[in-house]
């Protein structure tokens, strides 16, 4: 009984994914110069479904329904911009790939920046301490032996 | 006192812990949605069982209501159905359903057979309305206030909690709210 359902759920999935395939060809071939700029801004947006793909790479139900919603909004005139606020009025910043600045993203895109600096300072203060400390805060460097090699080495063959 | 620095890394690295603990809790498939507290986008849908009658969204204005986002081929409506048959039954608010990208037949079996919590559910084949409010899962939920305004959306399906503690406090509010009005 198991089996069955599940036997038949793969064979929907299958035979759906294969349709949702059909489906998008028909207009791609339509106007080549509309396809490039739907995929071109697609591809700068998140699909909800298969989080780490864009829109333009998935084949999710909902990727191909709103790149079929791009090609139409396209041949309605509308700018990339106009499509771009469509969508983040829908689905929210996280659609897109390249978030805007804004009070909620800052610490997004300030914050790797604020920290290599930070590491920076750091770096560069403890390096001027520790030059203005007197050598005998330091280890005394390990004495060699004639040959260059460090003293006391176990693993070195006596010669 | 002299070594007290020496605990700082331990101290970056509980918090760090931290951190990841809580993330371990979140879930990136909820999206927070843009439309909480933004009205609700504009629709006209036949319904599902009377392919000519038409439902719009102003028919609803003046009542806090559900709309209630559910297939035939999800399969975890078919896990939330029975609790909102349940809670339908409380008679708290009328309760739509969005019959999203389904056969017109699929969907009436599907509630001939698991039960039908809605007072109407009206049929998005293509599934334009459901983009514009912004599903990408299915089961969603939005509640929506007497002003056509949508204060809730639950991603996923309904838990029994869901409904107890975030569901059924915010109708009653919203009914509150609408009687001032």
């Amino acid at each position: 009984m198991f089996k069955a359902l599940l036997r038949s759920l793969l064979l929907a999935v299958a035979l759906g994914g294969g349709l949702a395939q059909a489906n998008e060809a028909a207009p791609a071939s339509a106007d080549p110069v509309l396809e490039a700029r739907m995929l071109s801004i697609t591809a700068e947006l998140r699909c909800l479904v298969c989080q780490n793909q864009t829109i333009a790479d998935s084949h999710a139900d909902l990727a191909v329904d709103l790149r079929q919603q791009v090609r139409e909004m396209l041949q309605k005139g509308q700018s990339d911009q106009q499509i771009l606020d469509y969508m983040t009025a829908r689905y929210g910043d996280f659609v897109l790939y390249r978030p805007p600045f804004k009070s909620t993203t800052m610490l997004l895109w300030v914050g790797p920046g604020v920290m290599l600096v930070a590491g920076l300072v750091m770096l560069v203060l403890i390096l001027r301490r520790r030059s203005r400390m007197p050598a005998d805060r330091f280890d005394p460097d390990e004495p060699e032996n004639a040959d260059g090699s460090p003293a006391n080495t176990p693993e070195h063959p006596a010669s | 006192m002299k070594y007290a620095r020496f605990f700082i890394p331990l101290f970056i690295f509980f918090g760090l812990v931290g951190f990841l603990f809580k993330g371990l809790f979140l879930d990136p498939k909820e999206v927070p949605s843009p439309l909480i507290d933004k009205p609700a986008p504009a629709f006209a849908l036949p319904l599902l069982d009377k392919p000519d009658t038409s439902f719009k969204r102003d028919d609803m204005l003046g009542k806090v209501w559900l709309l209630n986002v559910f297939a035939s081929w999800c399969v975890a409506c078919r896990e939330e159905h029975p609790l909102l048959v349940e809670f339908s039954r409380q008679k708290l608010l009328p309760i739509y359903g969005l019959n999203y990208k389904d056969e017109r037949v699929d969907g009436m079996k599907w509630l001939a057979r698991f039960g039908n919590p809605y007072d109407g559910s009206l049929y998005d084949r293509d599934g334009r309305v459901g983009i514009d409010f912004g599903v990408y899962g299915v089961p969603e939920s939005f509640l929506i206030d007497a002003k056509g305004v949508i204060r809730y959306k639950q991603i996923g399906p309904f838990t029994p909690e869901a409904i107890e503690t975030k569901l059924i406090p915010l109708v009653q509010q919203l009914q509150k709210e609408a009687g001032h009005v």
